[in-house]
């Protein structure tokens, strides 16, 4: 059986063939800012420190994923507060909020009575356990993001292009930039479950990165990063099928690999 | 004439140090001021102040009797180039679009006819309309420069204030944005931060030198040819020995 047979077939493979599609439309649009504005760093923060809420809900007995939503966009909006009152000490705040949040969920899911078979997939995403209603979710988060960013668009371009020159042009600039930092925090949820919090980063990164070598504006790189995402994460689910090895991890690879050919490519 | 900018014994501190020190400084409609002075003088410190981007210590600043918040919208900002990401995925119309964000506030789905037919003539006025589709990592630093003059200018600014338009340019690509602000004085004040003095001594007014405390200077046509044959344009001089009251023109 080839894997596009199998995804016709089997019910998991469906669900994680569409999440794999959906969650490329948030990896290519925010990865896009996330790779132009130069916040990896603080993207990585956001990834990890959500670990922390993830293991409170889970301790708590509530759904991990509304845990990661809240500690997500409370991540976010304390990075955007020290990033607008104590910018000097921006990167070791985010290193701290990085660890204490891992650290603090490794904790409650230590202390979770039970067998703890999630943290695995927390950690590196367990695409195959996606269901129908976690479809719904992500493809909820899409839309916000998507309708945000149409309706942002020209704003958001100035702010990371020259946030200076928003400022004398009337924006408001701390809103826009918090703003953006919520919609890394709703793309981080969505792609937690696809590759887990630890490779979060390779798919906020490397398609959009891979992207801005062939493109003269960022709403083509949004789109071409979008396709890129979609290819690694489709091909690494096939890959996953085929030689049972862990999706996540592949699709990483994948991302990497794509990035380090196009540079070669690129390069004259 | 009517003055646009005036400050009054402005200080600025940055923590401990003294960047400015009891400024003084009067622009009038229409003027032509270059601001030369050391790296480190508080050229750029200057231009923040007026723009608003920073408060200063004690003090006051009127643009247009209003505070520079208030009149940020009615200046045109010319930053370096040199600062921003090079490998931005941008067309040069878009960029200059950028010039007109902002101008009816909150949202701005997209740019109206009026917002367009802005950006074409003053990409004409700058000599860049022909690359306009072209990315602006496929430009040469003149051009980039020409590109943001183009959309501070988009924004129909009353005053245009520049900082350090010639740096990392070579001397033709200079003489290219000399002779454009030239064109652009007859409809519109202008501030220019420069370290380059031969640069700016050919196009202002007046000079005013700065390195924390500012003094001002009016120009003087130079009649020594062989200046003149030296640079191989017409030159004009800073006559140090003429002191001027600020805002004074000659």
């Amino acid at each position: 059986m080839t894997f596009f047979e199998a995804v016709f077939q089997l019910d998991f493979l469906l669900y994680a063939f569409v999440g794999a599609l959906l969650a490329s439309v948030a990896c290519g649009i925010v990865g896009s800012y996330v790779v132009v504005r130069r916040i990896g760093y603080m993207a990585g923060g956001i990834a990890h420190a959500v670990l922390g809420g993830m293991g409170l809900a889970y301790f708590l007995g509530q759904p991990p994923m509304s845990g990661a939503l809240l500690s997500a966009l409370a991540a976010a909006l304390l990075i955007s507060w020290v990033n607008h009152c104590a910018s000097q000490q921006e990167d070791t705040i985010i290193s701290a909020l990085w660890a204490v949040g891992m650290a603090t969920g490794i904790l409650f899911i230590a202390r979770t009575p039970g067998y703890n078979v999630d943290l695995m997939s927390y950690l590196f995403g367990n695409i195959l356990m996606i269901a129908p209603q976690d479809l719904l979710f992500i493809a909820l988060l899409d839309t916000a993001i998507l309708a945000l960013t149409l309706l942002l668009y020209r704003q958001l371009l100035l702010v990371c292009f020259d946030p200076e020159f928003a400022v004398i042009r009337g924006l408001r600039v701390s809103v826009l930039q918090t703003l953006l930092l919520c919609l890394i925090a709703l793309t981080v949820v969505i792609l937690i479950q696809i590759v887990g919090l630890i490779l979060v980063i390779a798919l906020l990164t490397l398609p959009a990165a891979t992207a801005r070598l062939f493109v003269t504006s960022l709403s083509g790189m949004m789109i071409l990063a979008t396709l890129i995402g979609s290819i690694a994460t489709v091909a690494g689910l096939a890959l996953s099928f085929h030689f049972d090895l862990p999706a996540g991890a592949l699709t990483a690879l994948l991302c990497g690999s794509l990035y380090l050919l196009s540079m070669l490519i690129r390069r004259p | 004439m009517a003055t646009t900018i005036s400050l009054n014994n402005v200080s600025f501190h940055y923590g401990e140090r003294t960047i400015l020190e009891n400024i003084d400084l009067q622009l009038q409609e229409k003027e032509f001021l270059g601001v030369v002075g050391p790296n480190g003088g508080g050229k750029s410190t200057l231009l923040k102040l007026i723009l608003g981007l920073l408060t200063p210590t004690s003090g006051e600043i009127r643009v247009f009797g209003q505070t520079p918040r208030q009149a940020r919208s009615r200046l045109g900002y010319v930053p370096q180039f040199a600062t921003f990401d090079s490998a931005f995925p941008i067309t040069v119309r878009q960029t200059v679009l950028q010039g007109r964000l902002g101008r009816n506030g909150g949202f701005q789905l997209r740019y109206s006819a009026q917002d367009q037919a802005v950006v074409t003539s003053v990409m004409e006025q700058t000599d860049i309309l022909e690359l306009q589709q072209r990315p602006m990592t496929a430009l040469s630093g003149g051009q980039r420069q020409r590109v943001l003059i183009a959309r501070a200018l988009a924004s129909e600014p009353e005053i245009l204030l520049l900082d350090e338009p010639t740096a990392n340019i070579d001397p033709e690509h200079g003489e290219n944005v000399f002779s454009l602000l030239h064109r652009l004085h007859d409809k519109i004040s202008i501030v220019l931060i420069s370290h380059d003095m031969g640069f700016i001594t050919r196009c202002v007014q007046r000079v005013a030198c700065l390195n924390r405390t500012l003094v001002c200077h009016a120009t003087a046509p130079v009649r020594n040819s062989l200046m003149e044959r030296l640079y191989g344009i017409p030159l004009s001089m800073v006559d140090h020995s003429t002191h001027l009251s600020p805002g004074e023109q000659s």
